[in-house]
């Protein structure tokens, strides 16, 4: 690892530089753009190779679920909801955390997130497609999803606005429209470089296309920076009301369980969560395979293990709150669940994903932990784990033990609902692959912007040169 | 105002003239002259936004955040607007026993809104009115220049069309502010005509191929596709359809028939069927001439009796020379005949000309309509005691 050492002590005052060994503007394109210029290499091929078995299998597994309905699924009632939702809201979760890097960070000036935020927006772009899937597919026969859009029909009647699964499907489509839109963006200057860059015509032809015929000029960049930070405004309370809208899912309905109001904010907080866990895991295997260590360096993975970290705790308060209210409520249902959650069928899952969401993080307090690349790795695979089985404990558990005690039902999945699941990472991963081979996996632009010397120092000395 | 230069092909003309610089410094160093030579049509270039290059420039502030507030708001307007419009009055939609129009509930969508609306607007408006992109045919593009920029150095152009511009005096100053590669920038006339134009046949004939395409695959999804097998499990289901036969019973019924004695809702059994003395005697308007109920006897009147017997009760009938017509009720025996003839008369029908409505108005309406005939009679028959 290029980790720096900063002499025999630390200097804890002086902030290390953005971008390590002051590369020249020119070998920061160069080394962005390889990937792109560069026949892939096995590596690559094999990683697609994983990926595409991965969505294959989900693929099939839709298949069947088209075919035999969805009575492939372990799903009964009172388990109405399963595999499928608890896989839209952890992937919705992971897409917050793009945003977050991208347009909160940005909005608090912190200018370490030029190396992580392009790939952290297309992580989101990719994550919201997957989860905008799982809405689609679980409603067994997807071209029905029509009837959730405001068309008018013969039957005359409308959508009943009042529901929180319309409001859903509202903040999801704007959540995907406008991060799209703040991604791509923040592309053009970068796809106008590849397009001066490449030599072959008939990818300059599409890198002109995409780039919108971008000249770099000044009158340009000053409009474009006040549109970035007004969608950066805008897409801050945008993360924050997505995921608050997911929760009202459950939260609207009267199950205990889900009936609380502590889950808005404990759901934007585990979105954050589990969206740095993944960021993490994708980015420390970036910045391996291309070689990008001087640019997303140890410093970046510390800054974000800390945030992690935070929100962690954040996490941890809700799972503390929730037994609380349940039981300062007074409420035998309400108090029923959580002793099942903690020691029912569900047991093993519950204490996993408290072991991985909030004892695991804690590791975090140590810089050791923190500047060790393995273990990094391994924490934020172990938080992908915890979170997911966060939202599966959430639902089914809330579910299996409703309020008629003849309806109680113990949900098993069955191997269609695993396929799916696989299925979902394959498509989330193939799509990343892809990317990383088709455009600058680094902001080009504003990676030139943070590097040392970037900004006319405001000496009067400069102006004499 | 542009020197023009023929060439064997085409008429070329300048665009301006460009310079390189390798240091951000150098560059706001250089605009700042530029700006002091009173130089006007120019613009700076540089591979990323460089701090202070607006100031030096003296650009305005960009104002298109306006655009986003007044987009954004309408967008939360408009879906105020619809929820409003589609849930309370084209198909009013109770939900909840809450009012029709319960707007708090409104209150996420209308930020989404507020959000979508005023970021697509903002992009829209920032590239297409701010820049007048997407445009691939500007003079700079494709020139050396450009491609320094787009890379690591820092450029200026100073255009042609400016007052003051002399190829070589803008030369000379660009070279003694310290530029590189100081050069004219030449283009053919024919690129200021070229236009990408959405009136292009192949831009038509494919948005026409994407409509057929997506047209086409709703309609099967919509309307062939649930007729398919497995898909077709909303429409072939296991249910006895009306006029078809249950092999589940023997005698063929789906449904079952009611145990004896089962009261349908608001079908009490009426005793006194033909026997109008005793309705007389003891059937009594069991409900009170309440405002609603006054109004739904007059709904009711007007639909079923006043055919027949006018709006007034006075035999005005609109059948008139088609039906026999009824007598007014506003004759002495029916103004004093009691309530119990009424119900009777309305339930099985009179001497075989007026047809019975037990099955059309059930048994309170029919309560209803005599109070409003009551209210009629009054009407027509002014005694002081009434007038109050
Ligand atoms: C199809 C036309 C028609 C309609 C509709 C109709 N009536 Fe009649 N009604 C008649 C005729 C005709 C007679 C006179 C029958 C006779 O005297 O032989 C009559 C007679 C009557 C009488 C007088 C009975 C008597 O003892 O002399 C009453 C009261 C009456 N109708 C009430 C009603 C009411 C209340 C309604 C509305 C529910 C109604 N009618 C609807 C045609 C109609």
């Amino acid at each position: 690892m290029s980790e720096v050492s900063y002499g025999e002590v630390i200097d804890y005052t002086k902030a290390p530089p953005l971008v390590q060994g002051n590369p020249s503007l020119a070998t920061i394109d160069d080394s962005i753009a390889r990937p792109m210029e560069k026949l892939p290499n096995k590596k690559f091929f094999m990683a697609l190779s994983i990926t595409l078995t991965m969505l294959l299998i989900g693929a099939v597994a839709l298949a069947y679920t088209f075919y035999y309905g969805i009575g492939m699924w372990g799903n009964n009632i009172p388990v109405g909801w399963a595999f499928d939702i608890t896989n839209f809201v952890f992937w919705i979760g992971i897409g917050h955390a793009g945003t977050l890097i991208s347009a909160v960070l940005f909005l608090f000036r912190q200018r370490w997130r030029t190396a992580i935020a392009r790939f952290a927006e297309a992580m989101t772009i990719f994550a919201v497609m997957c989860a905008g899937l799982f809405p689609l597919i679980h409603l067994g026969r997807p071209w029905y999803a029509a009837f959730i859009f405001p068309v008018p029909t013969q039957h005359g009647v409308w959508i009943n606005w009042n529901s929180p699964l319309v409001w859903d499907v509202f903040a999801v489509s704007t959540y995907f429209t406008v991060s799209l839109m703040f991604w791509y963006i923040g592309l053009i200057p970068d796809l106008a470089t590849m397009r001066d860059r490449t030599t072959n015509k008939f990818k300059k032809m599409i890198y002109s296309v995409l780039s919108l015929g971008w000249r770099f000029s000044n009158k340009h960049w000053q409009h474009y920076e006040k549109v970035y930070v007004i969608l950066a405004g805008l897409a801050t309370p945008l993360v924050l009301s997505v995921h608050s809208i997911v929760s009202f899912d459950f939260a609207v309905s009267i199950l205990p369980g889900w009936h609380t109001t502590i889950f808005p904010p404990y759901f934007v907080a585990g979105a954050i969560f589990s969206g740095f866990g993944m960021v993490m895991t994708v980015l420390i295997l970036v910045r391996k395979i291309f070689n990008l260590e001087y640019i997303i360096t140890m410093d970046h993975l510390d800054k974000m293990a800390k945030v992690t970290l935070l929100v962690s705790m954040m996490v941890s308060y809700a799972y503390l709150m929730e037994p609380f209210i349940a039981w300062y409520s007074g409420d035998p249902v309400d108090w029923y669940l959580v002793l099942m959650r903690a020691t029912g069928h569900y047991a093993v899952g519950f204490w996993v994903m408290v072991a991985c969401n909030v004892f695991i993080p804690q590791l975090f307090w140590f810089r050791k932990v923190r500047r060790n690349v393995v273990v990094l790795f391994i924490i934020s695979l172990l938080i992908n784990v915890g979170m997911w089985l966060e939202r599966y404990i959430i639902i089914v558990t809330s579910l299996y033990r409703d309020f008629l005690p003849s309806s109680w039902h113990i949900y098993v999945p069955t191997i269609t609902d695993f396929g799916i699941l696989i299925g979902s990472f394959g498509l989330f991963f193939t799509l990343v692959l892809l990317f990383s081979r088709a455009l600058p996996v680094i902001a080009m632009s504003e990676v030139k912007g943070v590097t040392e010397g970037a900004h006319p120092s405001h000496q009067i000395g400069a102006e004499h040169e | 105002m542009s020197e023009m230069k023929k060439t064997s092909q085409a008429v070329r003309r300048l665009y301006g003239v460009t310079a390189l610089f390798d240091r951000p410094e150098r560059l706001l160093h250089a605009v700042g002259e530029v700006v002091k030579q009173g130089i006007k049509s120019y613009d700076a270039y540089t591979p990323y936004p460089v701090h202070g290059l607006d100031t030096k420039m003296k650009l305005k502030r960009s104002m298109i955040g306006a655009v986003t507030l007044v987009v954004g708001l309408t967008g939360a307007s408009l879906l105020l607007l619809f929820t409003w419009w589609t849930n309370s009055i084209d198909y009013p939609l109770v939900i909840g026993g809450k009012p029709l129009f319960s707007w708090p509930s409104y209150v996420p969508l209308m930020f989404e809104m507020t959000v979508l609306f005023g970021a697509v607007s903002t992009v829209t408006a920032l590239l297409v009115i701010w820049l007048n992109l997407p445009r691939n045919s500007h003079p700079l593009h494709d020139t050396d220049f450009m491609k320094k920029v787009s890379n690591d150095r820092f450029g200026i152009c100073i255009e042609a069309t400016d007052p003051q511009f002399d190829e070589r005096s803008v030369k000379a100053l660009l070279e003694k502010l310290g530029g590189a590669s100081v050069e004219a920038v030449y283009y053919e006339e024919r690129e200021l005509t070229l236009r990408e134009t959405i009136l292009d046949p192949k831009f038509i004939g494919a948005i026409v191929v994407v409509a057929v395409l997506t047209s086409g695959a709703a309609y099967f999804g919509f309307n062939k596709m649930n007729l398919i097998r497995p898909w077709n499990s909303l429409t072939v289901q296991d249910k006895v359809l009306p006029e078809t036969q249950s092999a589940f019973y023997a005698d063929g019924f789906a449904m079952r028939p009611p145990v004896k004695g089962t009261v349908a809702r608001g079908q009490m059994p009426y005793r006194y069927a033909s026997d109008i003395p005793g309705a007389e005697k003891y059937m009594k308007n069991p409900i009170l001439p309440t405002k609603h109920v006054m109004e739904l006897g007059q709904r009711d009147f007007n639909t079923y009796c006043s055919p027949c017997h006018g709006y007034f009760a006075d035999g005005q009938s609109r059948l008139q020379g088609q039906f026999p017509v009824p007598p007014s009720l506003h004759i002495d025996s029916l103004v004093t005949a009691p309530d119990g003839l009424y119900y009777e008369v309305i339930t099985n029908g009179y001497q075989g000309v007026m047809p019975s409505y037990e099955r059309q108005i059930p048994r309170d309406e029919r309560w209803a309509i005599i109070w409003y005939i009551r209210a009629l009679q009054k009407a027509q028959s002014p005694e002081v005691a009434n007038v109050k």
